[in-house]
């Protein structure tokens, strides 16, 4: 425990003076959402249709563009090599790093995101879903991804090899996640579609911490 | 206590050693030498369980290394882990909690004290230069005298003729105490120990 706090805090810590990078991913965020309704026009139930696809979709691209510098960092200045030899298990610090990663990219797409439903006149239930479904599905992102950025380390154009890598994982987390959203608002109770993102949350995370451990070993060989 | 039996390693599918016993006990000094190329950071790897042996086996205390080992054993590769977003301070803290090693603030003083970088505690790590850098990694050496085994590749490099001699100090009063140590090194160290070995890979 002490250990998964000490990485904890220290990416956190990283992560407040890199102000940049949070940052980044966020505007990309709001950008990718915003230009939908600029490039498609301004009828209000064509938009109400399609905003929790976008915001999902916009998210799951985010998402993705922070993901390469997961691992990436301490890989080249040689921390990753440290916390294999260090007594700590692996796995603890795998998933302080996911944890650091989802506090610093998936919260802020998530509170960010009714503010874009807003753009589209989502109705205040269907932004509470909305809010709720990121909540749930944000750390499935963080989980999978990490997977996916240990097994691209070190590979060149690994960014692009990621996306290919890992969108498609994320397909199951975009269908419930946009269709909680939309069945609230054909009147529908969205309740099983959160269940089921809930259930990818808790095989995501067995899954992915163990996934990224066993990549990292083999980058690290 | 640590040993190699019949070690042979291979890197990209090409052989680099092969054969390689050695027997070190406490108060041993191993010195790894070998021209570019020969396989010292992958022997020094090897020992450290990161990289997996083509064949034959390393042993500490009898065992094949395993999980525990890891609580035995520190090893310094030629990336200094230190983060440059974080002050030497904050960098040498994080070690502590992550290796488990007394991190009172009066021990993590006398460590910094040692390697001369003490007036540098404060300062991000991204200021530093290349032998501060070896130096605020090396610090950890100095809360490491219970770790009975370091393994250090080129630990002398990027340091100044007065680094070199406190590094020595640390390595000379660690073999001292019992402790056990793996060095590959392309210059002549200034370390004394009761038992030296060396092996010349080629």
């Amino acid at each position: 425990m002490t250990g998964f706090l000490a990485v904890l805090r220290r990416e956190w810590q990283v992560a407040l003076r890199r102000k940049g990078d949070v940052l980044n991913v966020l505007a990309f965020f709001v950008v990718v959402a915003s230009l939908f309704p600029l490039g498609v026009g301004p009828e209000p139930g064509q938009l109400r249709a399609m905003a929790a696809g976008v915001v999902w979709i916009a998210a799951l691209l985010a998402a993705l563009l922070s993901l390469p510098r997961l691992f990436a960092a301490d890989h080249v200045d040689g921390t990753l090599e440290q916390m294999l030899v260090a007594p700590q298990p692996l796995v603890i610090v795998v998933l302080a790093k996911i944890a650091a990663h989802w506090l610093t990219t998936g919260l802020p797409l998530a509170i960010a995101a009714p503010l874009i439903g807003l753009q589209y006149d989502l109705p205040a239930g269907a932004l509470a879903i909305l809010l709720a479904s990121l909540l749930i599905g944000t750390p499935v992102l963080s989980l999978l991804g990490a997977a996916g950025a240990a097994l691209t380390l070190g590979v060149r154009g690994g960014g692009a090899l990621l996306g290919l890598l890992v969108l498609p994982l994320f397909v199951p987390v975009l269908v419930f996640g946009a269709g909680a959203v939309t069945a609230s608002l054909i009147g529908v109770n969205p309740s099983a579609h959160l269940s089921l993102l809930g259930a990818f949350l808790a095989v995501s995370s067995i899954v992915g911490p163990w996934a990224a451990c066993a990549a990292l070993r083999v980058a690290l060989d | 206590m640590l040993e190699t039996m019949a070690l042979a390693c291979e890197r990209g599918g090409l052989p680099l050693f092969g054969g390689l016993s050695f027997a070190l006990g406490p108060g041993g000094l191993l010195r790894v030498r070998g021209a570019n190329g020969s396989g010292k950071t992958t022997l020094l790897r090897t020992l450290a369980g990161l990289t997996r042996p083509s064949a034959g086996s390393v042993r500490w205390r009898g065992e094949p290394i395993g999980d525990d080992y890891r609580n035995e054993m520190l090893f310094l590769g030629h990336a200094s882990a230190v983060k440059d977003e974080m002050t030497v301070l904050e960098n040498l803290r994080f070690s502590c909690r992550i290796f488990c090693l007394d991190s009172s603030g009066s021990e993590i003083k006398t460590a910094l004290e040692k390697l001369g970088i003490a007036r540098l505690a404060d300062l991000p790590a991204r200021y530093l230069s290349q032998g501060q850098r070896r130096r605020a990694a090396l610090a950890r050496l100095a809360l490491s005298a219970a770790v009975p085994l370091w393994l250090l590749d080129e630990p002398f490099a990027a340091l100044d003729a007065e680094g070199i001699v406190q590094l020595g100090a640390l390595c000379s009063a660690h073999l001292a105490a019992g402790g056990m140590l793996v060095l590959t090194s392309h210059q002549d160290v200034p370390i004394s120990s009761p038992a030296p070995q060396e092996i010349e890979l080629r």
